[in-house]
């Protein structure tokens, strides 16, 4: 692993933290005060900072910092987070977010933005408790005198006088070093021994133990400390390199450091001063110093040998008993407690789909060989490839399972959307969200994301009203958009409610004249008129606004709601508001078909596109123009397509009455009947792409291999709809001819 | 014989980090995602020193490391601290709860090594 791949595991964890900050927020701004939803919203920034640090992405790091000093805040309960402050975090979560996006992708952020939220964030963090900043933006220099703490001891209070930090002594000077560990020294796993060590490379050293307080054996306290050393050090070193050494021991020992002024001469202590050779020290002590703690210091005199050997022969005893009790199981425990989800490369999951994809026809072949020689149906064999079957069937459920995903993070998206656009127009929009775990293929989701935030910018901006013009209306000024899924019938539904003033039928008619949508005195129901805003080139906004006209109609929603094999539909009631229900496949990979014969090729058509099937009769066939038909259907007319002709095939229009129609949906939610030669039957057939293999092929949506290991093709209806009327319709007279 | 590391960091990122920069400098690294699970892995494995992080759910830094004073058979081992500079009053916690040392994030691969080596034998 180098450094990019951990660069790209830490822009995955930051869409993970940003939405755990999102959903923290937006839970404690539902009132949730649970001190660990304030603690997961304060990690996720924590953790962004940290990662960020990490790869010197500075603006990421300081907005971050900011933010997080005013999550502190509110974690410490310094800052109630009410509204008013959940607003400004929530802003501050889309611009961290931003700030992610641009740290990965490149580009900019708006920065009068971030730097206006970083206003409001310190002065939110200011306002609440005015120090707290400061003190927290300082970088904290050297961890000199440190006011005492409740560990039950009395700082050791030194000063710097007469040194400078950065001034290096005279070469060669001699310091007088005191050292006397406290208990607490060794109860926080630091280590005498060590620190003289470290010591030592500072320069030329001999250390001298006072042994003084050791008291005899049956008073011992193995756990006390008894052992004080002096220290002198000549070295080019200052005394605050000399401090450093004992960085993280110096509130838990007595430590004394002066310049000698003289010649160091051995003093009244009844001390033996010998040469620190620490290759010895690390040979005697080998890999049992830890445990030893203080018979490790003893070692490091010679006066002590006798002790030394009884001290580190206890602690090899401790060692091994510490070592006994701990048998295989650690390795597996450290993995076991991992958690209960993995995280797999994508393209291995892709390829055991196409694998179990490769199964399901080899499967298939498999069993319409055997019924080809065995067509009573009842030897062993074939019960046993029913088995197979059926478990194959589980098998690619369960692989199509795995690339399923909940459909949260795209909903979290949109709150975010809703937020900006509804601030940009100056409405008050709340987004409720519903069936956020309905779980869908990522390929789906990832597809979904761009139409549906197409929607909700037309949501905000078209269909909720001003609060003005809602008040005045009677209904809370604040409007509602509902985003929800759920599966139905082996598809999602995905529905967005809005509560605003619906279609204007008036006004989308009068545009669709305008623009020779429609002939001025078509006659269309109310479900026709909300249809036309699918028809492309369709704006209904008087003025292009800033937010929703960029270009992107709902016409190009629709088509990329239909490249999913997915429909989009919508219902209004005027005053109340508007729904658009999107139904979309559960997985791209297979697709439930109806295999059919045209011309002599089989093809599968999209189960889903197929309203039902009929056989016609010679009499509800009439003809229109030269060579339009027409079928009569329940005293409704629905304009015939030949799709032997259309896919040229053939080069004459089959005789309906010798064929299957088969009624489709098709774009605008008109119908059309596709004949074909003869059905064979339903299955359920794997995806192969056309464009991946050969080239794209107008009126095919892509391939499959059959039981029987031919190639079908799998029909684009709404190509296939769209080529047969571009051939003879004109277009007003396709729209008033839909429904 | 090579040192044992034990790490304990809920951020994917960081451990990722640590993993390969201790990797890289010839130690054995074992990696916990939080303080709980810190301790479980810690029944056995016996490192020879443990980096932690503070801020992580279920059981924070403060926390695991008072729980790994608390064990007789494990309470000597050196336990660094991750750590930002901005947080001195951090620090101080954690040192009370027992913490041999720290680092100051973002961690300077040499620094993190200079620093282990300095509380190991």
């Amino acid at each position: 692993m180098d450094m990019n791949e951990i660069k790209e595991i830490f822009f995955q964890e930051c869409e993970e933290q940003l939405a755990e900050l999102e959903s923290g927020l937006l839970k404690l701004n539902d009132g949730d005060r649970d001190p660990e939803t304030v603690n997961a919203v304060f990690r996720a920034v924590h953790s962004i900072k940290g990662g960020a640090g990490a790869f010197g992405l500075d603006d990421l790091v300081g907005f971050a910092h900011v933010f997080e000093t005013t999550l502190d805040c509110v974690r410490s309960n310094k800052l109630e987070p009410n509204q008013d402050v959940l607003k400004v975090m929530l802003k501050s979560a889309d611009v961290l977010a931003d700030l992610v996006t641009a740290s990965r992708d490149g580009g900019g952020v708006d920065e009068a933005r971030s730097r206006g939220l970083v206003k409001e964030l310190e002065a939110l963090a200011h306002g609440e408790m005015p120090s707290a900043h400061a003190e927290v933006a300082k970088p904290a220099k050297a961890e000199a005198p440190k006011p005492s703490d409740d560990s039950g001891f009395q700082p050791i209070p030194f000063t710097f006088d007469g040194f400078d930090d950065d001034v290096p002594a005279a070469k060669g000077s001699v310091y007088e070093i005191g050292f006397k560990p406290r208990h607490d020294l060794y109860a926080k796993g630091n280590e005498a021994a060590l620190l003289l060590r470290d010591l030592s490379k500072l320069g030329e050293m001999s250390v001298g133990c006072d042994m003084e307080q050791l008291p005899t054996l049956d008073k011992l306290d193995p756990e006390a400390s008894y052992f004080s050393w002096k220290i002198s050090l000549t070295t080019e070193k200052t005394e605050a390199d000399i401090r450093s050494v004992f960085e993280f021991a110096e509130w838990d020992c007595d430590l004394d450091v002066k310049l000698a002024a003289a010649k160091p001469s051995d003093e009244e202590l009844p001390m033996v001063p010998v040469p620190f050779d620490l290759s010895s020290l690390d040979d005697e002590l080998g890999s049992d110093t830890k445990a030893a703690d203080e018979a490790a210091a003893v070692v490091a005199t010679e006066a002590a040998a006798n002790v030394s050997k009884m001290a580190a022969a206890a602690a090899r005893v401790e060692k091994k008993e510490a070592a006994a009790p701990a048998p295989a199981p650690a390795q597996a425990a450290a993995t076991a407690a991992a958690g209960q989800t993995i995280r797999v490369d994508l393209d291995r999951v892709d390829r055991l789909i196409n694998l179990v994809g490769e199964l399901v026809i080899n499967q298939a072949m498999l069993s319409q060989s055997v019924i080809e020689n065995d067509a009573s149906g009842t030897s062993a064999v074939n019960m046993g490839l029913e088995e197979l079957q059926q478990l194959t069937r589980e098998i690619q459920d369960s692989v199509m399972a795995i690339r399923a995903q909940p459909v949260k993070p795209v909903f979290q998206r949109m709150s975010r959307i809703v937020r900006e656009v509804a601030d940009m127009v100056g409405k008050q929009i709340r987004l409720v969200t519903e069936g956020e775990n309905t779980e869908v293929d990522k390929t789906v989701i990832d597809k979904i994301a761009e139409p549906l935030t197409h929607m909700i910018r037309n949501a905000v901006d078209h269909g909720i009203e001003s609060p003005e013009k809602r008040e005045a209306a009677g209904k809370d000024p604040e409007g509602t958009i509902k985003l929800s899924a759920k599966h139905r019938s082996g598809r999602i539904l995905i529905e967005l409610i809005d509560d605003g003033g619906g279609i204007n039928r008036e006004r989308v008619k009068q545009k669709a004249i305008d623009n020779d949508l429609i002939s001025p005195d078509a006659n269309l129901s109310d479900e026709e008129i909300d249809n036309l805003i699918f028809a492309p080139g369709f704006s209904t906004a008087d003025t292009i606004s800033d937010i929703s006209g960029r270009g992107v109609g709902m016409d190009v929603v629709k088509r990329s709601i239909q490249a999913l094999g997915g429909r989009i539909s919508i219902s209004s009631r005027p005053g109340l508001g508007s729904t658009f229900t999107m139904s979309l496949p559960l997985t791209l990979a297979v697709l439930d078909g109806m295999v059919v014969t045209v011309a002599g090729q089989t093809l599968v058509v999209p189960l889903t596109a197929i309203v039902e099937t009929l056989q016609p009769e010679a009499s509800a066939i009439h003809s229109f123009g030269a060579t339009q038909r027409l079928i009569s259907i329940r005293n409704s007319f629905c304009p015939l397509v030949d799709v032997g002709r259309i896919l040229n095939f053939r080069a004459t229009q089959a005789n309906p009455v010798e064929g299957v129609a088969l009624l489709v949906e098709s774009e605008g939610g008109g119908q059309r009947a596709l004949m074909v030669d003869a059905i064979q039957g339903q299955r359920q057939v794997v995806i192969k792409s056309l464009e991946a293999n050969y080239t794209h092929v107008p009126g095919i949506a892509a391939a499959t291999i059959l039981g029987d290991g031919r190639v079908a093709l799998i029909l684009d209806v709404d190509a296939v709809v769209a080529a047969s009327r571009g051939q003879s319709l004109s277009p007003e007279m396709s729209l008033a001819a839909t429904g | 014989m090579k040192k044992k590391v034990l790490t304990v960091d809920d951020s994917r990122t960081i451990r990722n980090m640590l993993l390969v920069t201790l990797n890289n400098a010839g130690f054995e690294t074992i990696q916990a995602e939080d303080g709980i699970e810190g301790l479980e892995v810690l029944e056995g494995c016996n490192p020879d020193v443990i980096v932690t992080d503070i801020n992580m759910p279920r059981l924070d830094g403060f926390g695991f490391i008072e729980g790994v004073r608390r064990n007789d058979k494990y309470r000597a081992i050196p336990i660094l601290v991750l750590t930002t500079e901005s947080d001195a009053e951090k620090k101080n916690r954690a040192r009370q709860a027992g913490a041999t040392g720290w680092i100051v994030k973002p961690f300077d691969p040499a620094k993190l090594i200079d620093a282990i080596e300095r509380v190991t034998a």
